[in-house]
């Protein structure tokens, strides 16, 4: 029998559990500005994550989902994405987010139940949060086709969860981005939790990145709490973007900390030891301890950060508790460039009722 | 200035014409779909435009209609206008979730920071002795949608005119084809490149007794049926409704108030059909008006049946003269 084709897919990892190098770091990791303003936006984060969370318990926001444990693999993404390239989210993506200059406002206005939290101002293209899972990455492909045949030399980067990689969405994108070699990166974010479903029960495939060998695409497994892997491994796949020569697909390996929502309990379905091994396995902390070890950063300046993020987030959340609702007419004024004849009646009734909010 | 370029064109010759003419005049107009490009498609509506534009803008996909529609979505939030090509409305429904979970929604959502100036094409219905799976007309799912535009033509003049208009719409639009009417009749279209309107009924003929309601395929027996019905001294208005969703009810009621019957003509299944919200528009907005119960003439509420017994769905000159008929002698 004559082998036909063979494959591999590695495995990035620079960073052990203690932050301590187990081979020589990438040249991401002299720029120290950049690494610094990575920890700063994982903090940043992680804060506001834990006082939406808050919010919602206490009934001034919506169902939330937490980005606990995604605060590495979502700054490292934001760091690598130039301002020119689109940004195609998931739900968790809120690290990353920050980093293309969304508001923290217009986070909590979308999860507050208010449109207006996806007319980010700072990232014009890039796409609003998707809900329905892996539908995204079909537009991911069609935003990078319009770069591709307007020559430009810009890149796209999706996100999907471990459980958006079985379904058809996620495959068919992966196809056609090696079809049409288009200038896409897709960042799988394996969490190991679709809500109460384990990584194992999604596929029989021992990585997700292998996918990709389908598709006639590399695929690499990156320790997705490990901030020089990811960067290596996403700087690496945005220049091949940029450069013409293709897609990618990187299965970041994380872990969900939080449930799946605030509408979720995971100690229904998940093991509390389970847990605690992966809080040791953190990438912030990771980051922290290695940035300690380099003599750039200390107690003090982590106090001092964690006063400044708790300030911003504060000041966000008043904003946010201050704005507003939209008038209800707005329900119709954005569903078309122009409201059809045939709407214009239902319209003068949201204006004419109570809550209607014209002026 | 050039005389007018007339051709004597078919439909689907006209939604070439069409493609053509907004493919020359706008660059980010883009078709892509499965088999449009060196094939020109399986009705050869997209004949030409590879050979015309080059296969960056006229794309081949793969197999996947899910695909298909969520790619023109990523397109058209980039500024790209895209046409895509569902090969029959059948297998649209893999595409669902795209179309009514992004496409209609995009703009909304963002408030308007992005939208999705984009068109899906579909033949649709039946007639034309084609497999399983390729003759449905589930329009009405897709008009219950907000945010998406449902347009049918009926005519080479107005599948041209409406196709335009289709392109240069900054929302979303359905465009189905009626391909029983394909290539039925050939019609002078001055290829000029003037849009008709959307949102519009289109009045085929006045008429005194009774308004005719119909789209697509069934404008020509509801034509059919007209001729013969003045024959008997009875004179009909016939509408095309054309844009199906949002529905131009102003035209409906209007011809209502004036011959004070309706019967509405449609291939789809009855249950649930765009025909139940054109009769219900007129019941809350012409009640007074009338002097007759509001007929419909559809398909049956079952599966379209293989092609053998597929006229027996289909609604029938004589279905529409016994109709009229009927509500004429209450």
């Amino acid at each position: 029998m004559r082998q036909r084709h063979e494959f591999h897919v590695d495995s990035v990892r620079y960073l052990d559990e203690h932050g301590h190098p187990l081979d020589d770091l990438p040249s991401q990791a002299s720029d120290t500005e950049r690494v610094l303003a990575a920890y700063r936006n994982m903090v940043l984060t992680r804060t506001f994550d834990a006082k939406a969370i808050a919010l919602q318990r206490t009934g001034k926001c919506g169902t939330y989902p937490s980005a606990l444990g995604h605060e590495v693999i979502g700054t490292a993404i934001g760091q690598a994405l130039a301002a020119s390239d689109v940004f195609v989210p998931y739900y968790r993506d809120q690290a990353t987010h920050l980093l293309r200059g969304v508001t923290l406002q217009e986070m909590l206005l979308y999860w507050g139940g208010d449109e207006r939290g996806s007319a980010w101002q700072a990232c014009p293209q890039d796409l609003p949060v998707a809900v329905p899972i892996a539908t995204q990455c079909c537009h991911a492909v069609g935003v990078a086709s319009a770069f591709r045949i307007r020559g430009e030399a810009r890149a796209v980067l999706c996100c999907v969860g471990d459980g958006g990689t079985s379904k058809g969405d996620f495959l068919e994108s992966l196809n056609l981005a090696g079809a049409w070699h288009l200038p896409v990166v897709f960042v799988a974010i394996n969490n190991q939790w679709a809500i109460s479903t384990p990584r194992r029960l999604q596929t029989g495939a021992e990585t997700i990145a292998q996918k990709a060998i389908g598709a006639g695409l590399p695929g690499h497994v990156v320790d997705g709490n490990d901030y020089f892997a990811s960067v290596d491994v996403l700087d690496a796949a945005l220049a091949r973007a940029h450069a013409g020569k293709g897609a990618t697909l990187i299965e970041a390996v994380t872990y969900r900390l939080g449930d799946h929502t605030t509408a979720d309990d995971a100690t229904r379905y998940r093991d509390a030891e389970e847990l605690r091994r992966a809080w040791d396995r953190d990438g912030v902390k990771r980051l922290r301890l290695w940035l300690h070890d380099q003599g750039l950063w200390n107690a003090d300046l982590e106090q001092q950060w964690q006063a400044e993020c708790k300030e911003r987030v504060e000041q966000a959340v008043n904003a946010y508790l201050a704005t507003e609702p939209e008038p209800a007419t707005a329900m119709l004024d954005s569903l078309f460039e122009t409201l059809p004849a045939a709407l214009a009646g239902q319209r003068e009734r949201l204006a004419s009722r109570s809550g209607g909010g014209e002026s | 200035m050039s005389g007018p370029d007339l051709r004597a064109v078919t439909l689907v010759e006209a939604v070439n014409l069409a493609l053509h003419w907004e493919m020359a005049h706008d660059e980010n107009v883009v078709v892509l779909g499965e088999d449009i490009a060196t094939n020109g498609g399986v009705f050869r509506a997209t004949v030409g435009l590879k050979e015309a534009f080059g296969y960056k803008r006229v794309m081949d996909t793969p197999l996947a209609e899910n695909l298909i529609a969520g790619t023109a979505i990523g397109m058209a939030t980039q500024g790209l206008r895209p046409v895509a090509e569902f090969q029959f409305m059948g297998f649209i429904y893999a595409g669902m979730e795209q179309i009514v979970s992004h496409a209609a929604r995009m703009r909304n959502r963002t408030r308007g920071r992005l939208h999705c100036p984009l068109v899906y094409r579909a033949p649709f219905g039946g007639g034309i002795h084609a497999p399983e799976h390729h003759s449905e007309s589930t329009e009405a799912l897709f008009a219950h949608i907000p945010g998406l535009r449902v347009v049918i033509p009926s005519s080479p003049q107005r599948a041209y005119g409406l196709l335009l208009a289709a392109i240069r719409n900054p929302d979303p639009v359905l465009f189905l084809e009626p391909k029983r009417i394909y290539r039925a009749v050939t019609q002078q279209v001055d290829n000029n490149g003037e849009a008709l309107p959307l949102d519009t009924c289109f009045t085929l003929r006045e008429g005194e007794d009774v308004t005719l309601i119909t789209w697509g395929a069934c404008v020509l027996e509801t034509l059919q049926a007209a001729d013969r019905l003045a024959a008997q001294g009875i004179t009909c208005e016939v509408i095309d409704v054309a844009t199906v969703s949002p529905l131009d009810r102003d035209t409906l009621l209007c011809s209502v108030a004036k011959t004070g019957r309706a019967v509405i003509v449609h291939e789809a299944c009855r249950n649930g059909g765009v025909g139940a919200e054109v009769a219900a528009s007129i019941a809350e907005g012409a009640f007074l008006d009338l002097q007759a119960p509001v007929v419909r003439v559809t398909g049956y509420d079952t599966v379209m049946p293989y092609y053998r017994n597929e006229q027996a769905y289909l609604p029938q000159v004589g279905d529409i003269v016994e109709a009229v008929e009927q509500v004429i002698a209450l």
